[in-house]
């Protein structure tokens, strides 16, 4: 066997951002389901610095940089929230912030 | 990493066989962190599952012709943010999930049923028609059916091509990235701030908690922080109460 077929890194990347979307659907820690978006954001980063490499130019891993950023935005925002929820609420279970309930 | 090595042998296959086994290798151990994380009770293991996962990227990432972003990868995720998540971890003394139980019955199942649904679709429609060996991407000299490759591109550099891009077509969006990361920042630094009037769930005792406005505020900030700490620190007394 030589070479790896682009596939092969879709295929991982597809699972990956599944594992991601698993995650976030099963945890009730915040933190926890907010790693797994990182987990998710890096799996399609890695799907696009595959088509980067496919279609050979570097317009892929240009948007893949962006997406790293906005990650970063995203990551400081996302911790500062969730340092806020378990100031307000003790703790940082995605279903204890019930408050507009009935 | 790779290039460097098909530069160094003669013969092409050497490095089309040692790009084979770094994404055998590096592919088993992304995927077998990756569900660490989403396995893994304690929350601060789930988060250094996550720096090897992101180690795991970086080398897929010089695997695929992008050593730019290879390191961008490490300096940026598995330096900054995951210092920031184990920071906030570590500061909260959150480090295990106290209740295990489903608000909604059978949310797990259906949540692995349909991350399968979505993996079948996802490698089908995404991937299928890549797996052939007419997908393999060259090497030095060569042209593929399906993958062109980098080589050309990079021939000056990898930096220098994703730079150059960067600052040309890309300028404006570069530039509004700037503009956000300065905001996130200080969204950070307003959503951190103690507002003065309001009393929250740190400045009083935890059984006090569900009703803050009525009780004044209690001095002894350290002792009631560490009362939080050991009521949320060991979870697998709470083990018991996971269903299916």
């Amino acid at each position: 066997m030589s070479g790896v077929p682009v596939g092969w890194y879709i295929a991982l990347s597809a699972a990956l951002f599944t594992i991601g979307l698993v995650g976030v659907l099963v945890r009730r820690s915040v933190v926890v389901m907010f790693m797994c978006i990182e987990l998710m954001l890096n799996a399609v980063n890695l799907a696009l610095i595959t088509f980067s490499r496919m279609h050979g130019n570097h317009d892929g891993q240009v948007l893949s940089f962006f997406v790293i950023v906005v990650a970063a935005a995203e990551v400081t925002i996302g911790l500062a929230l969730i340092v806020n929820l378990f100031r307000l609420l003790g703790s940082t279970d995605a279903d204890d912030p019930d408050r507009l309930r009935a | 990493m790779l290039t460097l090595l098909a530069q160094a042998e003669p013969t092409e296959v050497v490095g089309s066989i040692a790009e084979f086994w770094v994404f055998v290798i590096t592919a088993v151990i992304a995927l077998a962190s990756a569900g660490s994380v989403v396995v893994l009770r304690n929350a601060v293991h789930a988060a250094l599952m996550l720096v090897i996962n992101f180690f795991a990227i970086a080398v897929l990432y010089a695997a695929l012709e992008a050593q730019f972003l290879a390191v961008v990868q490490i300096v940026v995720y598995a330096g900054a943010i995951m210092v920031l998540f184990l920071f906030v971890l570590m500061l909260l003394g959150i480090s295990s999930e106290t209740r295990f139980t489903q608000r909604v019955r059978g949310q797990k199942t259906a949540a692995v049923l349909l991350g399968l649904g979505l993996l079948i679709v996802l490698v089908g429609a995404g991937a299928g028609q890549y797996l052939g060996p007419d997908a393999v991407c060259p090497a030095a000299g060569e042209t593929g059916d399906l993958c062109v490759g980098l080589e050309t591109r990079n021939s000056n550099g990898n930096v220098a091509g994703v730079g150059r891009l960067l600052f040309t077509t890309y300028m404006w969006p570069f530039e509004a990235t700037s503009a956000l990361l300065v905001i996130a920042a200080l969204g950070a630094i307003v959503l951190g701030k103690r507002h003065g009037g309001d009393e929250d769930v740190t400045d009083q005792p935890p059984a006090l908690a569900e009703e803050p406005d009525d009780e004044p505020d209690t001095p002894g900030d350290d002792e009631v922080r560490g009362e939080l700490v050991g009521a949320g620190g060991d979870g697998d007394v709470h083990e018991s109460g996971e269903t299916a």
